[in-house]
């Protein structure tokens, strides 16, 4: 028998929400078939067989949380070397060999300043028993940050939860006002709810964060990309059946891309504690897309050493998987520059939120028929609504009007 | 070729911290090693410190108890004490204690390597072996809880047998007529009442303005007032010169801080003016280890020093030098190498002096409050209104709390009196809990007993106790 644990899923990865439990007993699953789909709060993942066998019992089920080391399936059946290790004797049946204790790695925790209890220069500690000064340091808290609810301002279990709980909601961080209670909305009718799930609130920590941390300004312009989406339709029309259409998205990576080249600025990130701005040498571009269970945002990396229609390849089998919640977690990382295209949902300008620790983002709206003034007369074209939204501490409003124009330009070039 | 093992953990030294790690460490799955020179585990501790002490200190509290049995009508008559029976009891408990330590490591399959231990890498040391020869262990982590060692002072005479560290006062290997404790700290008076109680004739000598530096007075002046009684005399202020050894004793030169020096003989002299962690000597000059100006490991909330393989606790690592220190340290250290999130961050570590009375505190002391400026709230209650106090004929006592004035809560506790030891155990709990007065004024203790000196020493914060009288003050 061999007990399938939940591998380590990526960085600072602990616990994931079982969003689908896909065998049950007696199934014959086959190496890397997946057991479990789980929820981690960047991406869906799925848990795959580490071997050919028979699943004994299923010992999770939809919903719970399951943390990195934890047992989720017993196999039975054929055992491969691999499970068992090499082994002097010759191998015995498999009957109930006693199970492998488990020993905890010797891996070693780092604690970033904030989650220790700081005591003031007596050793006073916060007014918390040591067991919930124990779960304040599980939850990364620092317990003398944490309001106490009790008689002498007593931090009880409740509170450090509650408190750990406002800062994952979207609470700017440490030290954040506490969200106002909510009124009763029952009394003014029927209401139901739905729960914040852990995608949605890792996105909402991300925008609040992003909110509190830049200084927005959102600037706008427009393109005329008549020439380039007949263009773009023509060369589709012609392409062979089965071979990927270029998509205007992809398009738009390219001069992205190259702009980011042209304004490396753009594609930096402002280090604060280092005094200083980190240019990188590579593009990265970052895609917001909508799927049934909120935005993701995969990473098309290095866009600009590669073509239009390299990138809507790529772009297309990134979203899908997106929308299929297939997305590797490193996929959804390195980022220097995102782009949120609604045209397809016929909006015009909106001012989308950088997201931290990118320095700017552009929005792309739907192109529609205007009215151009060209050649002493008005013409309709196709015009692109452009905006975008930057950190004004490391760029100036004259940067991004540049930016937006040479990226104009470049489409309205072709 | 010398032998190389291999274990995930070693355990350097077998003290409090020392086994408490590797029995935790065995008891989670890890492949751990103990290194220490000692047939069985226990450390200073068990065999040269708090137990043997505690042993003797128990015997003489019998002679006292049986002394003051006359006032109520029981005489037993001068004790005839028979060194060599007592010196048995003493180490019987000393190796029982030590060979259930034993056991226990067997049990789990801790293996006990009876050596010195040498640092020569993060990740490796040698230890040279008691039955001689050397072996070279590799490791992933290591726990150094080397512990302490008596401080000396080069200007006396420390080979003479006459001149004593605690170490050989526990040996008992004779009664002196005259004895001159140098130090009056705890070890000092503790060691100074066995020797009182048996018969000798003790003297004790310290440097500052009273005994028991850094402990509220409050609570030193009732064990001031019946060691006043029961030694030759208790010198304050006053630093010991030079002590030269004679064929008829130890010549002392005596320099108070006021008057002429004096020169007196004693038979013997126990020097007990401190401990020095055990840092130096053990190859930690191989390595990144930081060790501060007063000899100490520095280490973080995880016990880790600052080579990340290493780890350190106990007496090693700094004050206070105390065995229930070091073994909550092991817990963190182990855990923390283990994965878990855990830190030492304790709100009061207790503090207990084995004297006749006791005295006993923890977290928050008034000396330290008056020092740092916080503002606090004193309520005392003495055991002159303790029932029980009365019913033992030891009143006296005193219960203290120290409390923060805006919150009521309980931030230190100070007891002196009979058992204070075993008393301040609630006090500690009410500090690492943050209860209020009010909790312990609330909380039903049990009648007749000292505990309920706690209860009532809340009620004196509130203005009302049932057993002491004040007119006015009223919350």
């Amino acid at each position: 028998m061999e007990e399938v644990k939940l591998p380590e899923l990526g960085e600072n990865i602990e616990d994931v929400e079982v969003s689908a439990v896909l065998v049950k007993a007696g199934d014959a699953v086959h190496v890397d078939q997946p057991l479990l789909e789980v929820e981690t709060e960047k991406a869906s993942l799925e848990v795959p067989a580490t071997r050919d066998g028979v699943v004994v019992d299923v010992l999770v089920k939809k919903g719970d949380r399951v943390r990195v080391g934890q047992t989720i399936v017993r196999l039975d059946g054929e055992a491969s070397a691999a499970s068992t290790g090499p082994t002097a004797e010759p191998a015995t049946e498999a009957k109930a060999a006693p199970e492998p204790t488990v020993v905890k790695p010797a891996k070693v925790v780092q604690f970033s300043g904030p989650a220790m209890a700081t005591p003031d220069q007596l050793g006073i500690t916060a007014p918390a028993a040591p067991s919930t000064r124990a779960l304040a340091r599980e939850l990364g808290v620092d317990v003398n940050k944490v309001p106490g609810s009790g008689p002498g301002g007593r931090i009880n279990r409740d509170d450090v939860k509650a408190y750990a709980k406002r800062i994952i909601l979207g609470g700017a961080g440490v030290g954040a006002t506490p969200a106002p209670e909510l009124p009763d909305f029952s009394r003014w009718g029927a209401t139901h709810e739905e729960p914040f799930g852990s995608v949605r609130r890792a996105t909402a920590r991300a925008m609040s964060n992003s909110w509190t941390q830049i200084p927005h300004v959102t600037q706008f312009d427009r393109a005329d990309v008549t020439d380039l989406d007949q263009s773009r339709r023509a060369r589709n029309k012609k392409a062979k059946n089965g071979a990927a259409k270029l998509t205007m998205t992809a398009i738009i990576i390219e001069k992205v891309a190259a702009a980011l080249a042209q304004f490396p600025k753009f594609n930096a990130s402002l280090d604060l504690v280092g005094e200083r701005v980190i240019y990188k040498d590579y593009v990265n571009i970052g895609v917001a897309v909508d799927t049934v269970r909120g935005r993701r945002v995969p990473v098309l990396k290095d866009a600009d050493k590669k073509d239009p229609s390299e990138i809507a390849v790529e772009l297309n089998d990134l979203a899908s998987r997106a929308r299929n919640r297939k997305l590797k977690p490193d996929e959804m990382q390195g980022a220097g520059f995102t782009i949120s295209n609604l045209g397809g949902l016929g909006t015009t300008y909106f001012t989308p939120i950088v997201n931290w620790p990118e320095v700017s983002i552009l929005g792309v709206g739907r192109a529609e028929p205007q009215a151009v003034w060209r050649d002493d007369q008005f013409v309709p074209r196709a015009v692109m609504p452009l905006s975008i939204s930057y950190d004004h501490r490391i760029i100036d409003g004259a940067d991004a009007a540049r930016f937006l124009r040479s990226l104009a330009e470049a489409l309205e070039a072709q | 070729m010398t032998e190389v093992l291999r274990h995930d953990l070693v355990v350097v030294g077998a003290g409090p911290g020392g086994y408490a790690a590797a029995f935790l460490a065995a008891d989670l799955g890890m492949d751990v090693i103990l290194i220490d020179p000692e047939p069985n585990p226990g450390g200073v501790c068990l065999f040269r410190g708090c137990i043997p002490s505690k042993s003797l200190l128990h015997v003489a509290k019998l002679i006292h108890e049986a002394e003051q049995a006359e006032e109520w009508g029981v005489v037993f008559g001068k004790p005839n004490v028979d060194l060599d029976r007592l010196r048995g009891f003493k180490q019987d408990v000393v190796d029982r204690l030590t060979g259930g330590l034993g056991q226990l490591a067997t049990q789990r399959k801790v293996p006990h390597l009876r050596g010195m231990a040498t640092i020569v890498g993060p990740t490796e040391l040698d230890v040279e072996r008691v039955e001689g020869g050397s072996v070279r262990v590799e490791f992933g982590h290591a726990i150094l809880a080397t512990g302490s060692r008596p401080t000396e002072l080069s200007a006396f005479p420390n080979e003479d047998p006459r001149l004593m560290d605690s170490t050989a006062a526990l040996e008992m290997d004779e009664l002196p007529e005259t004895l001159l404790v140098v130090g009056g700290g705890y070890i000092g008076l503790e060691l100074g009442s066995v020797y009182s109680a048996l018969g000798s004739r003790v003297t004790v000598v310290e440097m500052t303005d009273g005994l028991l530096p850094g402990a509220d007075r409050d609570l030193v002046r009732p064990l001031a007032k019946r060691l006043e009684a029961q030694f030759e005399a208790i010198r304050l202020s006053t630093k010991v010169a030079t002590i030269d050894a004679a064929d008829d004793g130890l010549h002392v030169s005596l320099e108070p801080a006021e008057g002429p020096a004096e020169s007196h003989r004693f038979d013997r002299v126990l020097v007990a003016i401190g401990r020095r962690p055990n840092s130096g000597g053990i190859g930690l000059e191989t390595t990144k280890v930081q060790i501060d100006g007063d000899g100490f490991v520095s280490v973080d909330a995880q016990l880790r020093t600052t080579e990340p393989t290493l780890f350190a606790i106990g007496d090693l690592v700094g004050q206070p030098m105390l065995a229930h220190k070091a073994s909550h340290e092991a817990r963190v250290a182990v855990e923390a190498i283990a994965g878990e999130k855990v830190a030492f961050d304790p709100a009061a570590i207790p503090a207990v002096v084995f004297t006749d009375p006791e005295v006993a505190w923890c977290g928050l002391t008034e000396t330290e409050a008056k020092l740092a400026g916080r503002k606090i709230e004193v309520a005392r209650f003495p055991w002159g209104a303790s029932g029980r106090a009365r019913t033992i004929g030891r009143e006296d006592g005193l219960t203290k709390l120290i409390l923060d004035p805006q919150t009521e809560r309980v931030l230190g506790m100070g007891i002196v009196g009979a058992g204070a030891g075993e008393l301040i155990a609630e006090g500690v709990l009410a500090v690492e809990m943050a209860a209020l007065a009010g909790d312990l004024r609330l909380t039903i203790h049990p009648h007749p007993t000292l505990s309920e000196t706690v209860m009532e020493s809340a009620e004196v914060y509130f203005g009302q106790s049932t057993h002491v009288y004040r007119p006015s003050r009223r919350r």
